[in-house]
């Protein structure tokens, strides 16, 4: 079986899924080829993960995001480089991509895998559903199949091979255009997309407390995150919402920061790596996940931490 | 504008996952269902946008989900669609099919989805029914302006928003802050029940995703409670730099 990577990039840079995913199918052993779509990219730094080939299909129509545009490009893809099986990040952009190309091809979608295996000549997947609360064990009996892989799970490991990138120019038409993009906050690190994330709950009390969250997440390099409790409060924009009906992360490690562990809150973030939780209420459901518990007032803890941290680094 | 909205009925977010004993299917004996939190935004949405149009709720399963169905009529939607089925493809692409057979009756300038289902969690449907329609798909989105036949959404990515033009008709998955979606009223309620829900047989398209089993995540195992003061904080940086190596 063969896997073509479709390898992600935002501003001609190649994202860290795309290199997470090349690490992925080299371990499965399998044989694979790199697609790149967008303008000028910096598609040779796949050679760093081990991709042996890779072809750039080039378009300065296509250096954005258009989801018909290069669904159309990634569908003639898996033709011209004969790949059975299309692996991308489960990003925005991927969840959006996968099932138009899974259309294209009548091939069946896995969304958001946490494990693959091989299994005799076939994939044998594994993804949450229920928010986390089921792993589901999958095949796609298709031709073809699309799967998006959950960013962070797999390790982008460095095995320097030196890729043959080969540019082929594109034209499609498509309907869809991005017009802007409206960045967020100032380099603002995504949740989904960090190694460590901050969350904050409403034992912050208020909106004035959470430089607490910052500082501590600027300490450690980290994400912003919340609780559902402190969006609705309006604290905290959406986007930073973490449970069932927010964002699912795996960072290596999380820190529940006056959170205190609901079911929808767990749903989000138990499959992290490692959980620090700092909460007042020794009963707070968010220590039977933690690793390692601080039972006591935040307002003292979390300066401190940022004290001993400040002094480290 | 006459308008479609996709909807699921699903566990409530509460819900304790049971499998079965054989491990191919969720025990569904206690589980209360609801109308899944994100096709409420797109009800809701649906209903601003139509403007003397028609709204049409469109929904496949089994028996059970004419009472989601309900609860997006008492919002004021005014007609629904239920696709019977003994129970929701395993595949969404199966599902996708069944859809788009019933989409293609109707004369529909936009689509609601919800951003996803919060119990297969999938997140494709919009897109594989705007491929399936040939028509633009604009997933996530949270802020929404439709007018003379063109659309100009925003959605989420990754610390940022896109802002997406396409023409009408187009798919739109609904993410939260898209709007606040209303509360039914007791008029709403009553004036839902009289509203004769269609039923309609449609085949879904192949089931190409099989499931193996159903398994619960490993358990996490209660950690260490480092300290009850601010002092274990050295000890709990101790821990994550030679222990966790996190940090
Ligand atoms: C349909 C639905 C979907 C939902 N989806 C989500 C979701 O996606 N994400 C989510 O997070 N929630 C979600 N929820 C909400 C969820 O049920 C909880 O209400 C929410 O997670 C609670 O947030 P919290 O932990 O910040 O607040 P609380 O539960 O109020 O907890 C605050 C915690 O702070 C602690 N605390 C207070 N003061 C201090 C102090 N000085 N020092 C230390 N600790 C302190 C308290 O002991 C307490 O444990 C959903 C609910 C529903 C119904
Ligand atoms: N069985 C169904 N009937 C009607 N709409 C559905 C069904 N399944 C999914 N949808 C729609 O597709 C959205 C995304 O679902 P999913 O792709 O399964 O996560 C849901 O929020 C619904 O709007």
């Amino acid at each position: 079986m063969k896997a073509l990577v479709f390898a992600e990039q935002r501003d001609g840079k190649i994202k860290k899924t795309a290199f997470e995913n090349v690490s992925l199918v080299k371990k499965l052993g399998m044989d694979f080829e790199c697609a790149v779509i967008g303008d000028a990219v910096d598609a040779i730094e796949l050679g760093k993960y081990g991709a042996a080939k890779v072809v750039h299909y080039k378009s300065a129509k296509l250096a954005n995001y258009t989801p018909d545009g290069y669904a159309a490009v990634l569908a003639d893809a898996m033709a011209k480089q004969g790949a059975d099986v299309l692996v991308m990040g489960a990003t925005s952009m991927g969840k959006d991509l996968g099932p138009r190309v899974a259309a294209k091809l009548n091939a069946s979608m896995a969304t958001d895998c946490t494990h693959i295996e091989m299994d005799g000549g076939d994939l044998k997947i594994v993804r949450p559903m229920y928010a986390g609360k089921v792993l589901a064990t999958i095949k796609l009996t298709s031709a073809k199949k699309v799967v998006t892989v959950r960013p962070n799970v797999y390790a982008a490991e460095e095995n320097p091979a030196s890729a043959a990138v080969e540019e082929v120019a594109s034209d499609v038409d498509f309907k869809t255009v991005v017009a802007e993009i409206v960045a967020g906050a100032k380099g603002k690190l995504d949740v989904t997309e960090a190694d460590i994330v901050v969350s904050g709950g409403r034992g912050l009390k208020g909106p004035e407390n959470w430089h607490l969250i910052e500082d501590l997440a600027a300490q450690l390099g980290a994400a912003n995150g919340a609780s559902r409790a402190a969006v609705d409060a309006g604290w905290r924009p959406h986007d930073e919402q973490v449970g069932q009906t927010g964002k699912t992360v795996s960072p290596s490690l999380y820190v529940a920061v006056g959170i205190s562990g609901a079911i929808q809150h767990l749903a989000g973030m138990s499959s992290s790596k490692y959980i620090v939780a700092i909460n007042k209420d020794p009963e707070a459901p968010i220590f039977k996940v933690a690793d390692y518990g601080i039972v006591a007032d935040l307002f003292e803890v979390v300066p401190r931490m940022i004290e001993e941290l400040k002094n480290r680094n | 504008m006459n308008i479609a909205v996709c909807i699921k009925q699903v566990p409530d977010t509460e819900t304790k996952v049971k499998i079965s004993d054989d491990k191919k299917s969720i025990a569904e004996g206690d589980i209360n269902f609801i109308l899944n939190p994100y096709d409420e935004f797109g009800v809701e949405e649906a209903l601003k946008l139509a403007d003397g149009g028609e709204v049409t709720i469109i929904s496949l399963g089994p028996d059970r989900v004419t009472s989601a169905i309900r609860s997006a009529l008492a919002m004021g939607a005014h007609k629904a669609i239920h696709i019977k089925s003994d129970a929701v493809p395993a595949d969404p692409g199966a599902t996708a099919d069944a859809l788009v057979a019933v989409l293609k009756e109707g004369n529909y300038d936009l689509i609601f989805t919800g951003k996803q289902a919060i119990d297969d969690d999938h997140t494709q449907m919009a897109s594989l029914l705007g491929e399936k329609l040939g028509i633009p798909a604009v997933n996530v989105v949270v802020k929404l302006e439709v007018s003379g036949g063109k659309v100009r959404a925003e959605r989420e990515i990754e610390g940022a928003h896109e802002v997406v033009e396409c023409p009408t008709p187009c798919v739109i998955s609904a993410q939260r802050g898209l709007n606040e979606p209303r509360y039914a009223s007791l008029k709403g309620i009553m004036a839902a029940k009289k509203i004769q829900i269609e039923a309609k047989d449609v085949n879904p398209g192949p089931n190409q995703l099989q499931i193996v089993e159903y398994n619960y995540p490993p358990q996490k195992s209660a950690g260490k409670i480092v300290g009850d003061s601010a002092d274990a904080v050295p000890e709990l940086i101790r821990l994550l730099n030679e222990e966790a190596k996190v940090i």
